[in-house]
């Protein structure tokens, strides 16, 4: 009897549960409130797009403004402040067609004139921008009627569309006649997009309420709120004692130390492809590194399989080429250079490279085979990739000494004056596969950054073709060519491409991992009502 | 009267210190490599050579060096230290001043911990040199001065924070709800911010000034009178904190004076473990940045701070120490 009892009740209450569960799901829809509270290495510096440079300034101020047009989950570009838009036949004129009645922060509407102006502004000298650069293709901008902004370019220019982000978009009314670099509208913006900024407390925190009248309908966290916390460690307790909903994690974080209970029942992980890859670069000046056979050695001497599992934990993939592998421009079927130390030895013998003495180390005409890489200090994921290829280099015979330099240092001595043999970078990618400042060999001056000087007069056309082609399947081949070039040439031993691995607390719900990441679609994310863990007054 | 004159010699030596320090920070700023648009710049492929050049410019970069300091300069004398190079372009002294009371709250806090802690500390070991107390607190003091203050910080974090939950582990207050709070609330949810990091901070300088009072201590208990008083049959408590601790503290004037400057120094490890906004990490962040004019204000108040601790520690000893002064009239 007694036992019939316990398993009626143990029954009921898995029923109670299961309706509970229901009720979470099938209520009316998301529910509106709660705060995200989210944990950021360093403070943001000016909240006006076109002046700021660091990623947590672009981060808030994306939330603050909007552009002409976003990209969305599967990175296409879609309209955001523009309804829709025409590209003409010749490629040479956009024409934006702007949303009605959407407000600023103080009740003006946004007309094409807040465009024009904007666009003026980054392209005034007077402007202390880093931006400029794609706005100078511009040969005309206009705004025929407030709901009209129409760009004409010198040649067509297909990075341009992308271009029109929230760079540019900026109130005329509060702005015009007044000196951007001295106006504090980069630390009291006002703004259109889903949250406007309520208080920023310098090295401390910035805290955004929703904006009621968005024009996408409001967003359904009342508040966003960022801690800056300048020690990882120090975040992640931060995480673990409950503070923090949402940090970024590193591989050992991920890992190993999240596995605990807490974390399983607060906490959940993601992970994506981070916009980003890291490579060994050659400075293709250096007599060594002439010889592409010499390159395409060194890449089959190292694994990147083992870079991947013993830096990354597993929390990667190797790259291939300059993309990461879910674009949709990515092209899968180039040469690849997996692990073969057979391989590179046959191909160095071919360049001349044997170990004629017997000491162990390759040499060619009584020379050692001997470089150094550099790198910039404080990366430890470098310096373990770097420590891995030296160890892998010394099995086929090649001497590598690594050394690490301070990041100014780094550049403004090695970098920019070409005193170095190789190089171990990242470069972090665009959502455009337009990769011409890298790789055109117009591109090799002083500060440029084709600073391995790589030259290739086909790649130099199909750079120059891509800039100059909208058609999606003509622009994906012609990059999926460029990817085989490169993969041949081996200018780079493409190293690869890390994931980043942000946890978000449990109760967040309608977070959609995509190719674009998963703050695409932020504003849609929600938590039910009876989970909410921050209630205003 | 004399005292006067003694100060005003000490003044007027200042300005010309000032200004040496000041050449030499600029120059030595200048030293290292890379430019302030460095950050904005390097590696950005939409940086135009245009864009650079025009930068430059707009920070008076493309001027001699020595232009750029009489600038400086210029600005100093009529109390403005210039713009931040960093993309905000706010007045330097706007980004110093909200950094500054919160590192001094927390540094003067500390400060006062150590104080607090070693002086009886110093006293008690100097009386009972040789003992076992002696030993146990030599020993402990120096694993304090010897353990790394970050590892100590983490340590407590993980005990405090997350273990017994006593204390939050960063920040300088409640992020939620702090703003209803009433004062005494507000004041006891800063305190409980505080002590970690005040705590902290504090264990690495016990070592330093324990000791320096020990050997005081027992510099002063040898004179001869300390004998005499002993000899008088004054009570031993009366010949320790009467005689011979008055004596004994005043090296501490000269320690105190020199550690002015460090009070508003700040330091970035624990204002970078803790989440402290202050002048610390502002200071490493233009160093990193190459922002000059933000360094240089920092380099400035630093240099006022010092020089004017070493005047008051002077002072302090010409008006503590009868012998001093007694020096200063020989002279006169």
């Amino acid at each position: 009897m007694k036992g019939l009892l316990t398993s009626a009740l143990i029954a009921l209450i898995f029923l109670l549960l299961a309706l509970n569960e229901q009720c979470l799901h099938a209520g009316t829809g998301p529910d509106y409130g709660d705060t995200i509270i989210v944990g950021s290495i360093g403070d943001a510096s000016i909240l006006i797009p076109m002046l700021a440079t660091d990623a947590t300034s672009h981060e808030i101020a994306g939330l603050i403004f909007n552009g002409l047009v976003k990209y969305d989950g599967d990175l296409n570009l879609v309209g955001d402040l523009a309804k829709g838009w025409e590209i003409s036949e010749d490629g040479l004129v956009i024409t934006f067609h702007l949303r009605r009645g959407v407000k600023w922060g103080d009740g003006v509407e946004f007309t094409s004139a807040d465009c024009l102006f904007g666009f003026n502004l980054i392209t005034d000298p007077k402007t202390p921008t880093a931006y400029a650069g794609d706005f100078k293709e511009v040969e005309k901008a206009e705004a025929p009627d407030p709901y009209t902004f129409r760009v004409r370019y010198k040649e067509p220019f297909a990075p341009a569309l992308s271009s029109w982000g929230n760079l540019v978009v900026l109130p005329k009314h509060i702005l015009e006649g007044k000196d951007i670099t001295k106006t504090d509208f980069g630390r009291h913006p006002v703004g259109l997009g889903p949250y406007r900024l309520k208080e920023w407390k310098t090295q401390e925190r910035i805290v955004l309420e929703f904006n009621p009248t968005y024009f996408e309908g409001r967003p359904y966290l009342d508040r966003y709120v960022m801690r800056i916390i300048p020690d990882p460690a120090t975040m992640f307790l931060e995480l673990k004692s409950g503070g923090l909903d949402w940090m970024g994690l590193n591989p050992i974080q991920y890992k190993r130390q999240t596995n605990t209970r807490f974390f399983r029942e607060n906490f959940k992980k993601y992970r994506y492809l981070s916009f980003s890859y890291t490579y060994l670069g050659y400075n293709l000046r250096d007599p060594l590194f002439k010889d592409r056979r010499v390159r395409q050695a060194i890449s089959y001497a190292i694994d990147k399989e083992e870079i991947v599992r013993g830096v990354l934990l597993g929390l990667g993939v190797p790259a291939t080429g300059p993309y990461k592998p879910d674009a949709w421009y990515y092209n899968p079927n180039v040469r690849r250079y997996p692990y073969d130390p057979e391989r590179a030895r046959a191909l160095l013998k071919e360049a001349g490279w044997a170990d004629h003495d017997g000491d162990g180390w390759l040499d060619k005409a009584g020379r050692r085979f001997t470089f150094t890489v550099i790198t910039n200090q404080g990366n430890a994921l470098r310096d373990r990739t770097a420590q891995i290829i030296q160890w892998r280099l010394k099995q086929v015979g090649i001497e590598m000494k690594i050394r690490t330099i301070e990041w100014t240092a780094f550049i403004n001595d090695f970098i920019d004056k070409r005193r170095f043999q190789a190089v171990i970078l990242g470069w972090t990618l665009g959502q455009d596969p337009d990769i011409y400042d890298i790789w055109h060999s117009s591109k090799t001056g002083p500060k440029e950054l084709n600073f391995i000087g790589y030259k290739n007069p086909e790649v130099d056309r199909l750079l120059i073709e891509g800039r100059h082609t909208f058609d999606r399947e003509k622009r994906k081949r012609i990059y999926w060519r460029i990817q085989e070039i490169l993969a041949e040439d081996q200018p780079y031993t493409f190293l690869y491409v890390p994931m980043s691995l942000p946890i978000i607390h449990k109760r967040f719900r309608g977070i959609e991992p995509a190719p674009a990441g998963i703050s695409y679609n932020f504003i849609r994310w929600w938590v039910p009502k009876n989970e909410q863990k921050y209630i205003m007054p | 009267m004399e005292i006067i004159t003694f100060i005003a010699k000490k003044l007027l030596w200042l300005i010309p210190t000032f200004f040496g320090i000041t050449v030499i920070s600029f120059t030595v700023m200048h030293l290292a490599p890379g430019e302030p648009m460095a950050l904005q710049a390097n590696f950005n492929p939409k940086m135009t050579p245009e864009m650079r050049e025009r930068l430059r410019r707009a920070y008076g970069l493309d001027k001699p060096l020595y232009v750029q300091y009489a600038r400086w300069l210029k600005g100093l004398v009529t109390f403005d230290l210039g713009r931040s190079f960093s993309p905000d372009r706010r007045p330097v002294w706007d980004k110093i001043k909200e950094r500054l009371p919160v590192t001094l709250l927390i540094n003067c806090l500390s400060m006062l911990l150590i104080i607090v802690v070693s002086v009886p500390l110093g006293v008690a070991a100097a009386v009972r040199h040789n003992s076992p107390f002696d030993h146990i607190t030599t020993v402990l003091v120096y694993l304090g001065y010897a353990a790394p203050s970050f590892w100590l910080a983490l340590l407590a974090m993980i005990l405090f924070g997350i273990k017994l939950e006593w204390l939050p582990i960063s920040g300088l207050h409640s992020l939620m709800g702090y703003s209803s709070m009433s004062t005494m609330e507000k004041v006891m949810d800063w305190a409980r911010h505080l002590v970690l990091p005040v705590t902290v901070s504090a264990v690495g300088g016990l070592a330093g000034l324990s000791r320096y009072m020990k050997s005081s201590m027992l510099e002063v208990l040898r004179q001869d009178y300390i004998l005499t008083a002993r000899a008088k049959g004054l009570p031993e408590n009366r010949v320790i904190y009467k005689h011979a601790l008055r004596n004994a503290l005043l090296p501490l004037i000269t320690i105190l004076g020199l550690s002015v400057p460090g009070l508003i120094g700040g330091s970035v490890i624990f204002e970078s473990l803790f989440a402290i906004p202050g002048v610390g990490q502002l200071m490493w962040s233009s160093v990193m940045a190459r922002d000059y004019p933000v360094l240089m204000g920092n380099l400035v108040i630093v240099a006022v701070l010092t020089l004017l601790g070493n005047l008051l520690a002077d002072i302090g000893y010409a008006l503590a120490d009868p012998r001093v002064r007694k020096g200063i009239e020989g002279e006169q």
